[in-house]
């Protein structure tokens, strides 16, 4: 097991004990709620800032070029002084627009990625809320960011933007089905849809290793609905800017535009997350039975760089689709997804089904 | 006109979704402007409109002696220069009777295929762009800086490089001329391969490409089409086969050929160019003569015969022309280009019919156009 010195636990129960020494039970609640909140916001932040600054390192090594090295070392500070940028740009209203509409669509964006990630197990003892429902939850928050993105196209009164979004919501409605029966694969396995039972699940393995033949399968077909999901190459229909220009975001500017950037960027570490806790074990240090000493090692290692670790190497691997693969058109998406990605998810449910009925995963 | 064809002329409808790409859109690669009629995603309808900067070159060429109006080919398909360069001078040493050195026609030649790998080399780039795979991109521009530094060291410039004059060229090359452009070939043989494993070999390319735009022989040739884009239906239209000028008639070479006409057999047969001007760039390094001068002796002033003069090339694009009409002054009487994107603009809308837009742009790309050299 991991070790208890690194459980983030002890650090909120001492929180928790040091407010309720000095005021109410309901002030201490109505405390820790704010404080959750804005260590949220500015995770939320940072987040976003260093995942457009990866983006940028990432593209630059795949494509034989350095990538920002301007400002700070090795331009680290470039995304923030874009996002200063961003902050100081007008705020173009467009004419004949649904002006509540178009305002309105980059916050719905934004919150509803910014609810799924409340849910994350980050570490032993980091996650906000621990709902019996977890998985569940993080599904239904997350794709109700296209009615957000249906919005923006559709009060942006731009025929590009239109068929951005009419692309995007084709798209994520179909994507949708294989991402959840994907995750189902994992439900069945660990016998749970809370997050931080099937992390504990797989203490001793990972239920990519253990289950095999269909949590590999399951694990590759959830890569390749996620990343539709999230509307990133090669499945960027909905802002294809050599067809569309920009799609559903072509008429936002400063920081309405940024919102939506930010909240495509959050996504996909939300999936990239989501891959991590179910399929890798997410905080979960990597063992390997009967290797003692190695095991050891492992634990010594504290949860949140394996949580990161893994979470970022999933997000390499999406931003290393985006930057080699053609786009898909729309018609060859939806193909994609009836007729070859869900008819194998549902064959792989079944699969799963049989494996756990007779039990021949790793236990 | 008969009542079936008044009717094909009727551009839209008034429930038809118009959508206006460009004059500034990503994909069009510079001020073109595609109006489409849309029913869905469908293209129904999809008419050009071109001229946003029609510079009126034909008229301009009427001022200017032919020394001059060398400067203004340049400007039309800009990448491909040096081609345009020689069509218009090869008109005037034809009409002249002027014997070029055989060494000038060897550079030339070696300038007309590192310009034509060039230009290929862009649009390689350009095309994975429009089609959502960005880092072609850069690794097309990577390889292009080779040939843009071969120009560069030997006439100071990288694109716009008004290098030939009538009677043979501005300047000599400079002394490494021959060995760099050894170096490139020996370079750029290397790095085909990436371009096999980045864009050829990938199935969702295959995907948006093949059986996308097709263009039948007969069409490509009822629409003038030439160049790859010709090339790509099977009409056998090299100009450096059918009508060999300088010393094309002294090098071994493939013509391309692909009968299938879709975007992908354009994408195959320029790829496969790239590969044949390598063979040639080297026959024609290895032959190249050390010494005989750089221009033929011609008058500080050319004042062609009475008489039309016409002289075509093989562009990158396809057959670049010059028809030139002379009164026997220092000046053309008038003066006709042939350009090659003109020509092969116009079938994009029936290519484009019945397609969604993103076959539009993959069309589009593989139709390889330039902007100034439609727009003149």
């Amino acid at each position: 097991m991991i070790l208890e010195i690194y459980s983030f636990s002890t650090l909120t129960s001492s929180i928790d004990e040091g407010l309720n020494s000095v005021m109410a039970p309901w002030l201490v609640t109505l405390t820790e709620f704010v404080i959750v909140g804005i260590v949220f916001l500015l995770f939320y932040a940072l987040l976003g800032l260093f995942l457009v600054y990866l983006e940028r390192k990432v593209c630059a090594v795949i494509q034989n070029r350095i990538g920002p090295n301007r400002v700070g070392k090795w331009g680290m500070f470039q995304t923030i002084a874009d996002l200063i940028k961003l902050l100081m740009k007008e705020l173009i209203t467009i004419k004949n627009a649904d002006k509540f509409l178009f305002n309105l669509a980059p916050f719905i964006v934004i919150i509803t990625s910014f609810m799924a990630i409340a849910a994350l197990p980050f570490a032993k003892g980091l996650q906000a809320i621990d709902l019996n429902i977890g998985i569940f939850y993080v599904m239904a928050v997350s794709s109700l960011g296209v009615v957000g993105i249906l919005i923006a196209g559709w009060s942006s009164n731009s025929k590009y933007s239109l068929i951005g979004a009419m692309r995007s919501g084709a798209q994520i409605i179909s994507y949708e089905l294989s991402v959840g029966l994907s995750l189902l694969a994992i439900v069945i396995f660990s016998g749970s849809m809370q997050l931080s039972t099937i992390v504990e699940s797989q203490a001793d393995g990972w239920w990519i290793f253990k289950g095999h033949i269909p949590a590999l399968f399951a694990f590759v077909l959830y890569l390749i609905a996620a990343t539709a999901e999230i509307n990133r190459g090669p499945f960027d229909l909905a802002e294809a800017e050599s067809e569309l220009t920009a799609g559903f975001h072509t008429e936002y500017s400063g920081i309405k535009f940024a919102f939506f950037f930010l909240a495509e960027y959050i996504n996909m570490f939300i999936v990239a997350a989501i891959a991590t806790t179910l399929f890798l074990g997410g905080w979960m240090p990597l063992h390997i039975g009967g290797w003692e000493g190695f095991n050891q090692i492992m634990d010594y290692i504290p949860s949140i760089v394996w949580f990161f670790g893994k979470t970022f190497v999933i997000i390499y691997i999406i931003m290393w689709f985006k930057w080699t693969f053609p786009r898909l058109r729309i018609d060859q998406l939806l193909n994609l997804e009836w007729k070859y990605l869900l008819p194998l998810n549902l064959m792989n449910i079944v699969l799963i089904s049989f494996v756990v009925l007779i039990g021949l995963y790793f236990k | 006109m008969n009542e079936e064809a008044v009717k094909k002329v009727i551009l839209k409808e008034d429930e038809d979704y118009i959508i206006n790409m460009g004059p500034q859109h990503p994909s069009t690669h510079g001020v073109l402007r595609l109006e489409v009629c849309l029913n869905g995603e469908t293209v129904k309808h999809m008419t050009p409109h071109i001229g946003y900067i029609h510079r009126g070159m034909e008229k301009m060429a009427e001022f200017n002696t032919y020394k001059q109006l060398i400067h203004l080919t340049d400007r039309m398909d800009y990448l491909s220069a040096h081609i345009n360069n020689e069509a218009v001078c090869l008109a005037v040493e034809n009409a002249l009777e002027v014997e070029v050195p055989e060494r000038v026609q060897y550079i030339r030649a070696i300038l007309d295929e590192l310009s034509r790998v060039a230009s290929h080399h862009l649009w390689w780039s350009a095309f994975g762009m429009d089609l959502g795979a960005l880092t072609t991109f850069f690794y097309g521009m990577r390889d292009r800086e080779k040939v843009l530094a071969i120009f560069e060291e030997s006439f100071g410039s990288r694109l716009l490089h008004s290098f030939n004059t009538p009677g043979g060229l501005m300047h000599d090359v400079h002394p490494n001329f021959r060995k760099h452009t050894r170096e490139f070939v020996k370079y750029f043989r290397k790095k085909l391969p990436d371009y096999k494993n980045l864009l050829t070999d990938n199935i969702i390319f295959h995907n948006r490409t093949k059986g996308i735009g097709v263009m039948d022989k007969e069409m490509a040739i009822n629409y003038g089409i030439t160049g790859p884009s010709g090339r790509g239906s099977g009409f056998s239209c090299d100009v450096r086969k059918v009508a060999p000028y300088g010393v094309y008639d002294k090098v071994v070479f493939r013509e391309i050929l692909y009968p299938e006409g879709d975007s992908f057999a354009r994408y195959k047969v320029r790829v496969d160019e790239m590969q044949e001007s390598l063979n040639i760039l080297e026959q024609l390094v290895d032959d190249m003569p050390e010494e005989g001068g750089y221009t033929a002796k011609m008058k500080p002033v050319i004042k062609l015969p009475e008489g039309e003069y016409f002289q075509r090339v093989e562009a990158a694009r396809g057959e670049f022309g010059v028809f030139i009409v002379s009164k026997g002054e220092k000046y053309p009487y008038r003066i006709k280009f042939r350009s090659p994107s003109f020509s092969n603009l116009f079938v994009l809308g029936p290519l484009a019919k019945g397609g969604i837009i993103a076959d539009l742009v993959a069309i589009c790309g593989s139709l390889d156009l330039v902007i100034p050299d439609i727009d003149r």
